[in-house]
């Protein structure tokens, strides 16, 4: 925590500043996902560096950082009565809609800019893009859309979407920190970190930056294998199942 | 200690999974039964989809079968000429059957139809056994001989076949079919078939109880192997941690329920496992029936980049 700290600092000493300029760092660029591995919390540090254009009424900043994961294509479907049972009925695919989406800011989103620029930046779970395709047209749908809005609810029940308008504080008026919580279900892959600044309801610039996430050991080989390996995996699960069921006709023989 | 299942996607308590297992195992060795239809949705409820829990269970029923295809074999309780009959049906049925889950998974009712399966079947099922097992039960308390039935029309069809060691002289086609349908229902409801097979056997094809047991294992053993084969290749739902953990729990079970099964009759027993059978089938109706928590589901399709 405090080496970080320290090497932000020198980093902001040694840039050239030019404009209104952000600059972050996570503190972990490569996580690791073991068998034991029950969530984690990254840490996003950043510093919003004025200069000599900046005007001098500008003190408060807004910032929204925007967190994805590896994108995919989903579908959800709905359930309905049909003849006295709960059948899967109707259904949206989502495409290429990330695994993970994570919106923090310093305060509530509509407090920071306008309805028109929150759209526009994709500020907020309502404003983010999230293409269905509708009957052979790809578009995105109103927030309140049936399916749109449970999607968003089933991804926010098991941590995988989130939105907090307190996350991010200001340890001065330049420096920042949030943390980026990660489930222990986690989607594997790249991770994008969009931090966007705001400064009296106007968007002034933004930063990108980005983490992975990898799982490592017997699991990881074996959902690979699994995958890429069908035959060979089947194979040796029959193989694994034989083995057994002959160690326990010995271990357990009754003469 | 929770582990983490690689294809089901989910950390677990292993041994409330091992715990399951060894339940799962008393109550097959006490029945003489695979005890699939317990282990998946045992599976379901404990937040596995179906889809995973059925393609898993597969195996961990080949191990359990084979360890009792094993004694069955050195007590020569099995009759191979029957078992590769059954075994024509039993590997083409499950082909189709697993063909068929890869079809309703795309469609989206796969679990529809696991759940529906289940119903119809294990209420039928259970309420035929349960039902035979009472009237077992007063006949033994009146002292009444069974009665036996003579030929059925099944004994008029033509391919008759000798069977050795079973004793019997019977026609392939029944055999065949039989095969047949257990295999494929085996492949999609994660199910050995042993508690039908086993009635059809005795009651339909009249194969003697010698050789019964043993030889029904064997259909499930390989049906089991080969469903195991084809859900990893096709489906990539089998998840081996997972298997292997009920494995264990499974065998080591299965032989303390063998030792407690041989101390209750045969018509209690049947009683009870009617009994089983049919609650299991009428817990899955009331799961179907009532309005579920949630009416929306999500499925990834595969994540990309």
């Amino acid at each position: 925590m405090r080496t970080l700290l320290a090497a932000l600092l020198v980093l902001l000493l040694g840039s050239i500043a030019h404009a209104e300029r952000l600059i972050v760092s996570v503190s972990n660029h490569r996580v690791t996902v073991t068998p034991n591995y029950s969530g984690e919390e990254l840490v996003l540090f950043g510093s919003v560096e004025k200069d000599a254009t900046t005007p001098a009424d500008r003190t408060a900043y807004d910032l929204v950082v925007t967190v994805m994961g590896p994108r995919a294509d989903m579908v959800t479907r709905r359930k309905e009565r049909t003849f006295g049972i709960w059948i899967n009925t109707d259904y949206r695919q989502f495409l290429q809609v990330p695994s993970y989406l994570a919106l923090f800011a310093n305060r509530s989103f509509d407090v920071i800019t306008s309805p028109e620029i929150a759209r526009r930046q994709q500020i907020g779970l309502n404003n983010v893009l999230l293409t269905q395709r509708v009957s052979g047209d790809y578009a995105d749908v109103v927030p309140n859309d049936a399916f749109r809005s449970a999607f968003i609810r089933l991804r926010t029940q098991r941590g995988l979407y989130r939105e907090d308008a307190s996350a991010v504080t200001f340890l001065t008026p330049t420096l920042f920190r949030t943390g980026i919580p990660l489930p222990a279900e986690v989607p594997i892959g790249t991770y994008e970190v969009e931090i966007k600044l705001f400064a009296n309801g106007a968007f002034i610039g933004k930063t990108e930056t980005a983490f992975e996430i990898v799982k490592v050991g017997f699991e990881q080989f074996v959902a690979t294998t699994a995958r890429q390996n069908g035959l060979i995996y089947g194979l040796v699960t029959a193989a694994m199942a034989l083995m057994t069921g002959w160690m326990a006709s010995i271990v357990f023989r009754k003469d | 200690m929770q582990l983490y299942l690689p294809i089901a996607d989910l950390p677990v308590n292993v041994f409330l999974v091992l715990a399951m297992g060894a339940a799962v195992g008393f109550v097959s060795g006490m029945f003489g039964i695979g005890g699939g239809f317990l282990m998946t949705p045992l599976l379901i409820f404990i937040g596995i989809t179906p889809a995973v829990a059925v393609a898993s269970v597969a195996s961990h029923i080949a191990a359990s079968s084979f360890s009792g295809a094993l004694s069955y074999w050195r007590r020569r309780a099995i009759d191979p000429a029957l078992a590769s009959v059954l075994l024509c049906g039993g590997v083409t049925g499950t082909a189709l059957g697993v063909w068929t889950f890869t079809q309703l998974r795309a469609l989206g009712q796969l679990d529809l139809m696991i759940a529906l399966s289940y119903v119809v079947l294990l209420t039928t099922v259970g309420s035929l056994m349960f039902s035979e097992g009472l009237r077992a039960l007063m006949r033994t308390r009146r002292g009444a001989v069974p009665p036996r039935r003579t030929h059925n029309w099944i004994h008029g069809l033509p391919l008759k076949m000798r069977f050795k060691r079973s004793k019997i002289y019977l026609s392939v086609i029944p055999i065949v079919i039989v095969g047949i349908v257990i295999g494929f229902i085996g492949a999609i409801m994660g199910i050995g078939g042993g508690f039908i097979l086993v009635p059809i056997m005795i009651y339909v094809l009249r194969v003697p109880t010698s050789t019964v047991i043993g030889t029904s294992m064997v259909l499930t053993l390989v049906t089991m192997l080969f469903a195991t084969l084809l859900h990893a290749v096709t489906n990539h739902l089998v998840d081996a941690v997972l298997a292997l953990i009920l494995m264990v729990g499974g065998v080591t079970g299965a032989q303390f329920g063998a030792r407690a099964g041989q101390k209750i009759r045969g018509e209690q027993l049947r009683l009870l496992l009617g009994l089983l059978i049919l609650s299991v089938g009428v817990r899955f109706a009331i799961e179907l029936v009532i309005r579920p928590e949630d009416l929306f589901t999500i499925r990834e399709l595969g994540v990309s980049g």
